[in-house]
């Protein structure tokens, strides 16, 4: 099953990573499965089975007690404490040292569908092209049409379908890295598949998450969403030049977002009109390492 | 959200402790779950079920410690009960507050065998 989704045939696919149609493509991408450990571990786990499916009182000598008493319960406690998400952070270290190493400052772009985060992006790209190294990778559940767009500005990309997923891991993106070539001291902008949910919890190595939430949306969003807004250090209300068609309280939107984020950083920006595009230009800028 | 993926990570931690602790069987699990760490409880027992068929952990049972969220009131100075991010703060109103608890998503201990 799919960690990502849950899902028994979800087919979450890296771009130009062979053999994505196959089934154990899905295996080597998320690379968590169970059939991955079986294959992974076959003896492990015949022997392991095989004991206690059927029954379970010929394990002796595992329990702590070392209990051999027949029909004695060898059941024992074990402490863990250990994150749920520990190993998406795992990977999400390693992708922050790998950030740090070469230089390259990372974002988390999350939005709702729709925000226009890909044309906020393709307008950043053309104006900073030349100027700086730059890669984006790109979440979307199917079609690489999102990554095409990019491409046409000239600066890399990657898409990563997450099939049934909802959102992206620090582990595509590692792998994502693999094949992504970014130059030291570059930005590595990770596009995230439209949600304001999901996203909010994986950590993928970022140095920021950046949440974009446009005009026609409802000025409460943030409250909606409290856990993305939370999460986020920057957020970018996008269109707008739009806000003279519409009933959309900016002031309100604002103060909601500090509600759940007191230290959230906002910029007002239209990627289509170019209003407060520098003010975004300057904070990426300043977040260079 | 992403109760499904939740399981499958914790199913993934019993997995790699079976491993170094030397333990076949996973009879009950306990997590600790923050009420602001979005999980839906309800939903994560569901999955939980759904996940750990066929497992080391095949029917075992689900306990979930609810953690209740506390934040600091930068003006109050002092630690306060919220239920959202963006609950004010119960003795003044202000929203200047850090969550200190509540985003929890552990897995405290296992009963195993």
């Amino acid at each position: 099953m799919c960690t990502v989704c849950g899902c028994g045939e979800g087919e979450p696919k890296i771009e130009g990573i062979e053999g994505q149609a196959q089934p154990h493509a899905h295996s080597a991408i998320r690379g968590q499965h169970h059939h991955h450990h079986d294959h992974a571990h076959p003896h492990d786990h015949d022997h392991g089975h095989d004991h206690h499916h059927h029954e379970h009182t010929h394990d002796y000598g595992q329990g702590a007690a070392r209990a051999h008493a027949p029909g004695l319960s060898q059941s024992r406690m074990v402490q863990i404490e250990q994150d749920i998400l520990g190993k998406n952070n795992q990977y999400a270290a390693h992708n922050r040292q790998h950030f740090a190493q070469h230089a390259i400052l990372a974002l988390n772009l999350v939005s709702s569908p729709g925000s226009g985060k890909t044309t906020l992006l393709t307008e950043t790209l053309t104006r900073l092209q030349g100027k700086l190294p730059m890669a984006v990778v790109e979440g979307d559940q199917q079609t690489s049409n999102d990554a095409d767009r990019i491409r046409a500005t000239g600066v890399p990309a990657l898409q990563i379908n997450t099939g049934k997923g909802c959102h992206l891991d620090a582990h595509m993106v590692g792998h994502a890295l693999a094949s992504l070539p970014i130059d030291d001291g570059g930005i590595l902008f990770i596009e995230n598949v439209g949600n304001l949910v999901c996203p909010a919890a994986f950590d993928l190595g970022e140095a920021h998450k950046v949440a974009i939430l446009s005009v026609t949306e409802g000025e409460d969003k943030p409250i909606k969403y409290p856990d993305m807004f939370h999460a986020a250090d920057l957020m970018i209300l996008n269109k707008i030049d739009l806000l003279p068609y519409l009933k959309f309280d900016v002031e309100k939107c604002e103060e909601y977002a500090r509600r759940v984020n007191p230290d959230i950083q906002i910029l007002r920006v239209s990627a289509t009109s170019g209003e407060g595009m520098d003010d975004w230009i300057d904070w990426l800028q300043q977040q260079r390492p | 959200m992403h109760e499904m993926s939740l399981c499958e990570g914790v199913l993934q931690v019993l997995e790699d402790e079976a491993k170094r602790q030397n333990f076949q069987r996973v009879k009950t699990v306990w997590l600790e779950i923050g009420s602001m760490s979005g999980v839906e409880v309800e939903a994560m027992r569901f999955c939980f079920d759904a996940v750990i068929r066929h497992t080391l952990a095949d029917g075992a049972k689900l306990e979930i410690i609810e953690v209740p969220a506390e934040a600091w009131c930068l003006n109050c100075a002092q630690t306060v009960t919220v239920k959202q991010r963006y609950d004010a703060c119960p003795n003044c109103g202000s929203y200047q507050l850090q969550v200190t608890r509540g985003d929890e998503m552990r897995i405290k201990e296992l009963e195993v065998e």
